[in-house]
């Protein structure tokens, strides 16, 4: 089990360099420069900047330059505000999008979990047909269009909430619910599915027949089963909660790192770019990590295989 | 003894699908789609770029059924041309998409060993790219024309269908009809194309029919950050972003574009659902 723990950390490792080397060489196919400004600035002076951070180097070089920083936790320096480095900028978002996204999937997993299993098991009833139609809506329905709707509605409709900005704990409902709606749909569609195959194992009914009170069968057979191909689809989730993030910070003008990201990429903010990509991928990757280990934790035939 | 009529999985799954209520209503609203992008010229009242200031903001009425926006554009012919876009899209990225996932796919599946490795690893690394990134950098690198969005969109989405395929392959390369061919002398690409890939399509065909609704997405999401489709081709991303300033005064900007997105994603998801559970050859009826 530990032997598994650290191949997986040690994998994560050359991931982030083959991520670094796909979006260092993305990055410089991008037409444009960090200089460019409306008012075009003078050569020399143009000359002096590119100097000063590596620009006029090789490519090779300055990726090498690049991995070798990066390494040492120096992201460099921001070009577009240059008294900012990279790390700064993005710990400062970091807290803010953390915030969002873990309000977002906590909401997720209550919403869509609760009314999955509800939905199992009292299949075909009213609640059960009501889940479904949220599930399909939820799940089709961009989230930007969602936090829309709630803007109109809560917003300008019902003078409920403010339209965004961050700070007091009000302004995290919208954004979070809009966030972690689609995941939640999803989560309850697969919840509903899982408990019900579980529910028609054989083991279950051996429970029953054994006597256990409905509660225990729940909690001590059903649960840890149903889980296993909810855990699955977890992994993807962070993903998408990560990307979604982008979209809904842009919506609700959160300062958290999508906006951030959005802003380097019109400003060609290399370094800004490249910084905001690896730490994105990092968290992608040690939330697919965080997903294999419980998965080892909940099934043990993983464990051993 | 009662015997079956003969019938092939796809007469079968054609025959499972119509029966089942959602997909049909959802490939009802499909079709309608697909027809209005295709004669959008024809079905929309006004040219949908045109700009009228003497008709800017105006709500509902008779002679624009939607309103107008704030450039004085009608509602309704941006939305009939934004379905254009919309289904361009959707479509062609699931085009990209099947050419590459299928050729790493049915590469990796056959080929096996180090091949198989490289391109598994290769896949995995694609796979842990947050995709909305990918596709930024790419649409920053390619420009904003609708082919262009679609190239980026489908090179960052090819990996969920070069995993399906591969995992098709190597299940049914191990079937009898398939041992049966190749001891009669098929060559490897004739094993391919006539054995594999057919029967490989069911679960190829229902990731695609759940991509289109994800493109749409992406197109939208672009779109509505501002780094879609160059204006003013309509896209029903970026009338939202152009409504979203006028939320308070004129709601309706922003919600017909979102409701149309929402419809398509949600019919094409039905479509997806009863394709899915028509094509299991294990619900065989």
């Amino acid at each position: 089990m530990a032997s598994y723990f650290i191949r997986r950390i040690l994998w994560i490792i050359p991931l982030l360099l083959v991520v670094s080397l796909i979006t260092f060489g993305l990055m410089h196919l991008v037409p444009g420069g960090p200089w460019d400004r409306e008012k075009a600035l003078a050569p020399a002076v143009v000359d002096n900047l590119n100097r000063k951070y590596n620009l006029d180097r090789p490519l090779w070089e300055q990726y090498g330059l690049f991995v070798w920083n990066a390494s040492h936790g120096d992201l460099g320096i921001s070009y577009s505000s240059q008294d900012k480095n990279v790390a700064e900028i993005i710990m400062r978002g970091f807290p803010i999008t953390a915030t969002l996204g873990l309000v977002a999937l906590a909401f997720a997993l209550i919403v869509g979990l609760g009314l999955g299993l509800v939905s199992a098991l009292r299949q075909n009833s009213w609640l059960d047909y009501l889940s479904l139609f949220f599930a399909t809506v939820g799940a089709s329905t961009p989230n930007f269009v969602v936090a829309m709707v709630m803007i109109i509605v809560f917003s300008v409709g019902l003078h409920l909430l403010k339209t965004g900005g961050w700070g007091s704990p009000d302004q995290v409902i919208m954004p979070a619910i809009a966030l972690g709606l689609t995941p939640a749909a999803f989560l309850a569609r697969i919840t509903r599915a899982s408990v019900l195959e579980t529910l028609s194992q054989d083991y279950i009914r051996t429970a029953r027949a054994k006597g256990l009170s409905e509660r225990l069968v729940l909690t001590r057979h059903i649960v840890k089963n149903a889980l296993i191909p909810i855990v699955t689809v977890l992994g993807p989730m962070a993903a998408y909660l990560v990307t979604g993030s982008f979209i809904i910070e842009n919506v609700f003008s959160i300062p958290g790192i999508g906006r951030i990201f959005v802003q380097g990429i019109g400003g060609r903010d290399y370094a800004l770019i490249m910084g905001a990509v690896l730490f994105y991928a990092l968290i992608v990757a040690l939330a697919n990590l965080a997903v294999d280990l419980i998965y080892g934790v909940l099934d043990p035939r993983i464990r051993y295989s | 003894m009662l015997a079956r009529p003969p019938t092939s999985l796809w007469r079968d799954a054609l025959r499972r699908l119509a029966r089942n209520r959602m997909a049909v209503g959802g490939g009802v609203i499909v079709l309608v789609l697909v027809i209005t992008a295709l004669f959008a010229p024809l079905l929309a009242p006004y040219d949908p770029i045109k700009q009228d200031y003497t008709a800017v903001l105006s709500g509902p009425s008779a002679a624009h059924p939607m309103g107008t926006d704030g450039l004085g554009r009608d509602v309704l012919s941006r939305l009939i041309f934004g379905a254009r876009t919309s289904i361009t899209v959707g479509v062609l990225t699931q085009v990209v998409i099947l050419a590459i996932g299928l050729s790493i796919g049915a590469t990796a599946g056959l080929a096996g060993g180090r091949t198989e490795n490289l391109l598994m690893r290769f896949t995995d690394i694609m796979y842990a790219f947050p995709d909305l990134l990918l596709i930024i950098l790419l649409r920053s690198i390619f420009g904003g024309s609708v082919t262009m969005i679609f190239v980026a969109i489908g090179l960052a989405g090819w990996v969920t269908v070069a995993r399906l395929v591969r995992g098709q392959i190597l299940s049914l390369r191990e079937r009898d009809y398939v041992l049966a061919a190749r001891s009669l002398g098929s060559s490897q690409f004739r094993i391919l194309v006539r054995h594999l890939l057919p029967n490989a399509l069911g679960p190829v065909i229902v990731a695609l029919t759940f991509g289109i609704p994800g493109a749409i997405f992406a197109e939208a999401a672009l779109s509505y950050i501002g780094i879609g489709i160059s204006p003013p081709t309509p896209s029903w991303g970026s009338m939202i972003q152009d409504g979203y300033q006028a939320i308070f005064a004129f709601p309706y900007l922003v919600l017909w574009p979102g409701l149309a997105i929402a419809l398509t994603m949600m019919s094409f998801t039905f479509l997806g659902d009863g394709l899915r559970d028509a094509l299991d050859p294990r619900m065989r009826r």
